[in-house]
């Protein structure tokens, strides 16, 4: 089989456990994709070795019973990984190697998963193009110098490239739906506290869920049925019935409503943008669904309100790396200036500029009128979508307000960097579930994304109209693997 | 105006000055296990062992509320009579530390747990009563150790993560006398509840003192200066005093006082300034979005409720009324709790005023020489209700007992044994003590002349002479009958 990097998640399992295939076939093909693959630098740590081991291993003794039978994987390097470095895409995390799992990817090795390696991201997720990350930018399989979005840069790429079936990646503002788009793949970021945090470099605790990424819906589907579990060691985790979302997928959305809103029309929206959500709305009819127009009246606020909380959380979240306990350390004469020193050179710009606007907008005199005032908006914003979802099941937006642009295009303008994720900031800000799926190209090319927004642990409905469109949809990704030579 | 007597003034020429103090204090919560993780909290550890990934802020780490510590917290609101808040916040205080591993310290800032409540002090004048602010719930931090080398600083963890209870007071407090009574009672208030062993030398319980004055008669609060982190009651109030006086001196000297922090030098017994308001950090308080808002029910408080013992408040009044007890004594017996279950222990078989006065009088003071704790007493309960019953029914006179109780005091004994062995029963036969009663003023003819003759003062002396003659031995009573009727 020459073809098994092509396989999809569910044509791999279904070949593992016909036993056409063997764990260490497809972990072998996809390390010497892999390894052909280098000038993506979609991974930071690569771990090919060990891989081929556990697949050989696991090839021993198959449970062919498991949900990701000896399936390769290469994860996010936010996830902490047992005996991996775990970077976060920083330098002040570059030689940290965690003693423990985060719950999710322990779910995921549970279910036979084998670890192929980290792949890049913005430096704490904190970026919409990965060109934020210490360990340099990513380059998007589509076309070379292009962006695969961000934060989940290196999983974009990877999975788009087909350096791994499926992966998982973190959301914050939109870093799994904004990568997916740009990448012609499938992203899903569930709805807050479904899958753990536990073991997850913390951005912003009150916005970040970890979620699948993948080529198609029912991948997708089978492997957020594998991450989401109730986890005692977050806090936050919501012990609520979970799916069997892939066995329950269903292209039946006949009646379905599903809400169009006014607000995402923005001021110099491109056409093709306009045409893809007018042709998304089309498909979702053809599918049977009802469209109904809606409003989100708070929509304009969401990415300032974003701006604030995501910042405010990261200052102090990111307090913890300041060289005394582990990680990079720079010497300095007294504590005050090993401290100084050693987040001035362990934390790239991005980073630094988010920690300064997190410490402003929380400093005393500036509290209520910046943090307390955009919780306030929250509110609102979440009010909006819970008085839509009193007339619709779920809502159908663009991914993203672009396709994806080239290295260094915005990298001297943050405000337009952050503009990205217009679309995707108030999902998170509301805490719903919410997918981006490819739906169409632009003129260059480059693939477009429509994103499904549900309600709060409804992802089954989601991932239904995205199987159902999908199908209508039938999009194909023009990758001519320009990087292997 | 007899309640002025005792009012702790400070005089500068014609002025006299009011000290008003307010305490924080910090008590740590008795639990096994920390507040956000499941590291021990033993004290004496050696460093760095009981600490968690959690404790430690490895990266992805998330708190988890120990709802033990939730209880004690609880708990302890009810015993200072305050209001438990059903729904409380987490937030956190954001500063850089070597020994703040997670660059903030989760603690409680808008919404605290325990609201408003009180604490009544028993004071020589009369009752006090103290206004508690507020008690909220906090993470300890751990201990930087600077003097192991000349270079660098040690941290420990192993406090790190560790439950305090921070209970704020009113500005209430007007002497060091009154924050010493304060300070007892709170603990033992919690050592009843269970809620913090009070133990000071082990740190588990400091506070941070806030001081003004203000001429007497002014209703205005002065500037307050905050003395930080003080950790024993003698501390306390040799802090207060010099700080007072300083401040006395400043005002006098026409200058003002400035807000700020300072720190108590123990060995010159002064305060310095530590930093002023203008430099005070700003914390950057906001909710932990890691935790959700706490929040408990009715029948969560409830249940608590019916958990919490007999307080040292109600304990005394019932002391008072059912035992008859006068208030000092009953205050002693209630001051904590090992005395007043040692106390109940013993009148359960034996007379409540002997058992006072032995107990109070006694047993403390042989505890006191011995510098042993009550539950460290040589004498059980059940011993010495022997000893006294041994008393009550005349086998032994209270001067005999004191030998006894002395002998006791080297090891538990059986008093009634130790009489047997040593053979210091009571001589209480009317024919045995005539017979020494004949004697005694058979040698003592001229002195009996005398009695008789009108010197009546010499009967003190016959019975110090039967006495003596019996070895201590000889029944008081009877002999002064006796005496009467041959005399």
């Amino acid at each position: 089989m020459s073809d098994i990097t092509k396989q999809s998640l569910s044509e791999l399992v279904e070949n593992i456990k016909s036993k056409k295939l063997s764990s260490s076939e497809v972990t072998k093909a996809f390390v010497e994709r892999s390894e052909k693959s280098k000038e993506l630098n979609a991974y930071i740590t690569e771990d090919y070795a060990n891989a081929l081991n556990k697949a050989k291993k696991f090839d021993e003794k198959p449970d062919l019973d498991l949900k990701l039978p000896g399936i390769p994987m290469a994860v996010k390097d936010l996830f902490c990984t047992r005996d991996l470095r775990t970077t976060a895409g920083s330098k002040i995390l570059n030689n940290f190697v965690p003693t423990y799992e985060s719950t999710v990817t322990q779910n995921i090795w549970n279910e036979g998963a084998i670890l192929m390696g980290k792949l890049n991201c913005d430096e704490f997720a904190m970026g919409s193009s990965n060109e934020t990350s210490f360990f340099g930018n990513v380059q998007n399989p589509i076309d070379k110098n292009l962006v695969p979005g961000g934060s989940s840069g290196g999983s974009s790429s990877a999975v788009a490239a087909q350096l791994t079936p499926i992966t998982i990646g973190t959301d914050t503002g939109g870093s799994i739906r904004q990568p997916a788009s740009f990448t012609g793949t499938v992203g899903l970021k569930p709805t807050y506290g479904s899958c753990s945090r536990y073991g997850i470099v913390a951005f912003a605790s009150s916005l970040d869920q970890a979620g699948p990424m993948a080529q198609n819906v029912k991948d997708c589907a089978l492997l957020h049925e594998v991450i989401s579990t109730y986890d005692e060691k977050d806090s936050t985790s919501i012990d609520f019935k979970r799916n069997e979302y892939s066995k329950e997928l269903t292209k039946d959305i006949k009646g379905k409503k599903i809400g169009i809103p006014k607000e995402y029309r923005v001021d110099g929206m491109p056409k093709e943008i306009e045409d893809l959500w007018k042709k998304g709305i089309e498909y979702a009819k053809d599918c049977g669904a009802e469209i109904i127009d809606i409003s989100l009246p708070h929509t304009n606020y969401a990415l300032p309100t974003y701006y604030i909380v995501a910042p405010a959380e990261a200052s102090s979240n990111l307090a913890r790396y300041d060289g005394v306990k582990y990680g990079f350390r720079a010497e300095g004469e007294n504590l005050i200036e090993m401290y100084e020193k050693t987040r001035s050179e362990g934390f790239g710009a991005e980073v630094q500029r988010r920690i300064m606007i997190g410490t402003y907008v929380l400093s005393s005199g500036y509290y209520d009128a910046y943090y307390l005032k955009a919780q306030k908006v929250r509110k609102l914003i979440k009010n909006d979508f819970d008085e839509a979802y009193k007339k619709v099941d779920a809502i159908l937006t663009p991914s993203t307000p672009s396709s994806a642009f080239k290295i260094g295009e915005k990298t001297n303008d943050p405000v337009s960097m952050y503009l990205n994720d217009i679309f995707t900031v108030p999902v998170n800000l509301a805490g719903l579930p919410g997918i981006s799926i490819p739906a169409g190209q632009d003129a260059k090319g480059y693939p477009l994304g429509l994103q499904i927004i549900g309600k709060a642990f409804d992802e089954q409905n989601i991932l239904n109209i995205a199987y159902a469109m999908e199908d209508k949809i039938n999009f194909k990704n023009n990758i001519n693997d320009w990087w292997i030579k | 105006m007899s309640k002025n007597k005792s009012e702790y003034l400070i005089n500068r020429h014609d002025n006299q000055y009011e000290v008003v103090i307010g305490l924080e204090v910090h008590a740590q919560v008795t639990s096994q296990s920390k507040l956000f993780s499941t590291s021990a909290t033993k004290f004496g550890a050696e460093p760095n062992t009981q600490v968690s990934l959690v404790d430690a802020a490895f990266p992805g780490m998330l708190p988890v509320i120990n709802e033990y510590c939730v209880k004690q917290a609880i708990k302890t609101g009810i015993g200072l009579k305050a209001k438990i808040n059903k729904r409380s916040v987490f937030d956190r205080k954001n500063y850089f530390y070597a020994d703040l591993p997670q660059g903030y310290q989760i603690s409680q800032f808008k919404d605290p747990i325990v609201g408003e409540g009180k604490v009544i002090l028993d004071m020589p004048n009369g009752q006090k009563e103290v206004g508690i602010e507020r008690l909220h719930l906090e993470q300890d931090a751990g201990k930087s150790i600077h003097d192991l080398d000349p270079k660098n600083t040690f941290v420990d963890l192993n406090r790190s993560g560790v439950a305090l209870m921070e209970i704020v007071s009113k500005p209430d407090l007007r002497s060091p006398d009154e924050v010493n009574a304060y300070i007892k009672k709170l603990r033992s208030i919690m050592r009843y509840l269970g809620t913090c062993d009070g133990n000071m030398q082990e740190g588990s319980l400091r506070a941070d003192v806030n001081v003004s004055v203000r001429k007497k008669g002014l209703k205005e609060l002065g500037t307050r200066c905050e003395i930080k982190n003080v950790n024993s009651i003698k501390f306390m109030q040799m802090a207060i005093e010099y700080e007072a006086n300083r401040q006395v001196d400043l005002i006098e000297d026409g200058q003002t006082i400035n807000q700020e922090t300072r720190l108590f030098d123990t060995k010159k017994n002064e305060t310095r300034s530590m930093r002023s308001k203008e430099d005070a950090h700003d914390y950057r308080y906001f909710p932990d979005p890691d935790l959700l808002p706490l929040e408990v029910s009715d029948d969560f408080i409830e249940n608590l409720k019916s958990e919490i013992p007999e307080l040292p408040d109600e304990k005394k009044k019932r002391f008072i009324e059912k035992f008859k007890l006068s208030p000092y004594e009953a205050n002693i017996l209630v001051s904590d709790i090992e005395t007043s279950n040692y106390f109940e222990n013993v009148i359960k078989k034996s007379d409540v005023k002997l058992a006072t006065n032995w107990i109070i009088g006694e047993l403390f003071a042989a505890l006191n020489e011995k510098n042993l704790e009550i539950t460290e007493s040589p004498i059980s309960a059940g011993n010495l209700s022997k000893l006294i019953n041994l008393i009550k029914d005349g086998i032994i006179s209270g001067k005999i007992a004191k030998t006894v109780f002395e002998q006791m005091m080297e090891g538990d004994k059986d008093p009634q044994k130790i009489v047997e062995e040593k053979g210091l029963k009571q001589v209480s036969d009317p024919k045995a003590l005539e017979a020494l009663i004949d004697k005694v003023i058979d040698d003592n003819r001229d002195k009996a002349t005398e009695y008789k003759s009108g010197k009546v003062k010499l009967f003190g002396f016959f019975v110090g002479q039967v006495m003596k003659v019996s070895g201590g031995k000889a029944n008081p009573q009877l002999v002064n009958e006796i005496l009467k009727k041959k005399l």
